[in-house]
């Protein structure tokens, strides 16, 4: 079973790298590539944004990455597996039980999200005024984050692409992402929202917060929610959405 | 019992929200080294069948046992003695003809080396050999089936699962498929296949149940099954008048009134002629003659009285 399972990653490794290179990097890197340069280097240019509002956009940027390029890696292929070309079956029919089919399309997609976010690091270098620096990075921490946060998104996308029917795959990817996106703590620190109170609490919900939190006290000493506030606001997420994801899975793959 | 490969007992099917079973009470065994065929019209429960015993399927309640492993309790035992050949091809379309081969393979633990010579060795047996590069979305319908069924091969299964194989296909993919079942079954694998087409299951199969409504309404060899019909020989007639035809010398006659016609089976070692020499003394019109020959479809007119599609 440990051999099927091996077998199962080796197959999405081998497409990644020898088949889909050059579009899992534009799918992964496009979107926060492009926040990075309007809100990180051209709104300050322009007076619109302080000078060193790129340093607190990047922790947010590089949580976005994670968690998005994970839910994506999980997500689409799945509906795509399951729906259209049923590629999904030759897998479910490997020697393995069906939920270690579930917990490797996670793993696969988070190794894809760390990829994702470690590419965003030069490329903030390149695109921020004043480069990125990591001088004061506690860089197991980092890795840690890195890992985590790729691992909620995956989380995310497992239940996003069982529980969601097909033919509205589209519509829930705009309804789901966009609040995802923009209520994720990702263009400002947490506790900077405290003159909002509203918002502030709603964007806990959403467990893209406490990735974009864990980074930045990783990445920078600005302000962040606490510690515990963040481990266990991680720990809930892929608790609660890995639970669904795996449960929609194998209400998918079994009558 | 031995010799049984695969042992359905009492197998129930209610899909959730469903108003009745899809399957409401299947027994039957698939004898090791047979080839076994479910035949039904679309609808009849025998993908369902198929499905619990691919562990895709979870019984509401009874048995199914392939190769002395519950399905329920031991799946991935299962799973490493059967394989399925869809009605719909599921080929990886991310990966050439022999990756899909390769990764299979490597799913059931072949080595790197090993998998690629099973591979080609396989892909040459199948008439595919010089396409192994190939994606397998350039690949036609008949070569996906082709590939599928080597795909299926690459770990050697016990119990070789085929949902309507030649639905769709042309003449030619459709023997060649005839000729590589056949050839399997000679190599001991055994084969269990799902098939509305009667000449298929007629011509491949060692045993059939004929599915109906969820349930098995019949379960012999294809001989055994023409035995059900009252004769062997017989003609099938529809004349003008409502009226039931009598002819001399018929051994039964069944039929019904439909829209000021009589549709009528007569059953004896009679001529075609002789029915229609019948028709003709009563006075009445001959709409349609057939001689009804025995076949299979004629078992299932016979049973349930309905058309098979």
């Amino acid at each position: 079973m440990i051999r099927a399972f091996l077998a199962l990653c080796e197959r999405d490794l081998y497409v990644t790298v020898r088949r889909e290179p050059v579009s899992f990097l534009a799918q992964s890197l496009l979107q926060p590539l492009f926040f990075l340069f309007v809100f990180g280097r051209v709104l300050p240019e322009i007076g619109a944004a302080q000078g060193d509002y790129g340093s607190q956009l990047l922790p947010g940027i590089l949580a976005l990455t994670l968690v998005l390029t994970a839910l994506q890696n999980v997500a689409l292929p799945l509906v795509i597996e399951f729906s259209f070309t049923k590629e999904i079956e030759d897998r479910l029919l490997a020697p393995l039980p069906v939920s270690w089919v579930a917990v490797e399309k996670l793993l696969i997609a988070t190794v894809r999200g760390v990829v994702g976010g470690l590419l965003i690091l030069p490329l903030g270098e390149l695109i921020l005024p004043g480069g990125i620096d990591l001088g004061g990075a506690s860089i197991p921490v980092l890795a840690a984050m890195l890992v985590a946060g790729a691992l909620v998104g995956a989380c995310l996308g497992l239940v996003l692409g069982t529980v969601v029917p097909p033919n509205r795959i589209s519509v829930a990817f705009g309804l789901i992402l966009t609040p995802l996106i923009f209520t994720g703590a990702t263009f400002y620190p947490w506790e900077a929202l405290d003159s909002l109170r509203w918002f502030q609490v709603v964007t806990l919900l959403n467990p893209m917060t406490y990735v974009s939190e864990g980074l930045r006290g990783a990445i920078t000493d600005a302000p962040h929610l606490a510690t515990g506030w963040i481990v266990l606001g991680i720990a809930a997420g892929v608790a609660v959405f890995g639970g669904l994801g795996v449960r929609g899975f194998l209400r998918r793959a079994v009558d | 019992m031995s010799g049984a490969l695969v042992e359905v007992a009492d197998l129930r099917k209610r899909y959730p929200g469903a108003p009745v079973d899809a399957v409401a009470g299947i027994s039957f065994e698939v004898r090791e080294g047979e080839i076994f065929g479910l035949l039904g019209p679309n609808g009849a429960g025998k993908t369902t069948t198929i499905g619990t015993i691919t562990t895709r399927v979870r019984p509401t309640s009874g048995r199914v046992v392939v190769d002395g492993f519950d399905v329920r309790r031991d799946p991935v035992a299962v799973k490493r003695r059967i394989a399925v050949v869809p009605q719909r091809s599921n080929l990886d379309r991310s990966l050439t003809a022999v990756e899909n081969l390769a990764f299979h393979a490597a799913y059931f633990g072949a080595g790197r080396r090993e998998r690629r010579r099973r591979a080609l060795e396989m892909l040459a047996r199948m008439g595919l050999e010089g396409r192994a590069d190939d994606k397998v979305d350039q690949y036609s319908g008949g070569m996906a089936q082709r590939l599928m069924i080597a795909r299926a091969l690459m770990h050697e299964p016990r119990l070789l699962i085929l949902d309507e194989p030649t639905t769709g296909l042309d003449p030619q993919s459709r023997l060649f498929l005839w000729e590589a079942m056949l050839d399997l079954r000679a190599r001991g694998v055994t084969l269990m296949l799902t098939t509305h087409d009667m000449a298929e299951a007629d011509r491949l199969c060692d045993r059939i149940a004929i599915v109906d409504h969820g349930r098995v309404i019949a379960l012999d060899t294809p001989r055994g099954l023409r035995r059900l019909l009252p004769a062997e020989h017989g003609v099938e007639v529809v004349v003008s008048g409502p009226e039931p035809l009598a002819v001399a010398g018929a051994e039964k006659v069944e039929g019904a009134a439909d829209d000021d016609r009589w549709h009528g089976r007569v059953y004896g070692e009679l001529a075609p002629g002789d029915v229609a020499d019948a028709v003709r003394a009563a006075g009445r019109e001959l709409v349609e003659l057939r001689r009804i020959e025995g076949s299979l479809e004629d078992v299932f007119v016979h049973l349930t009285g309905r058309e098979l599609r």
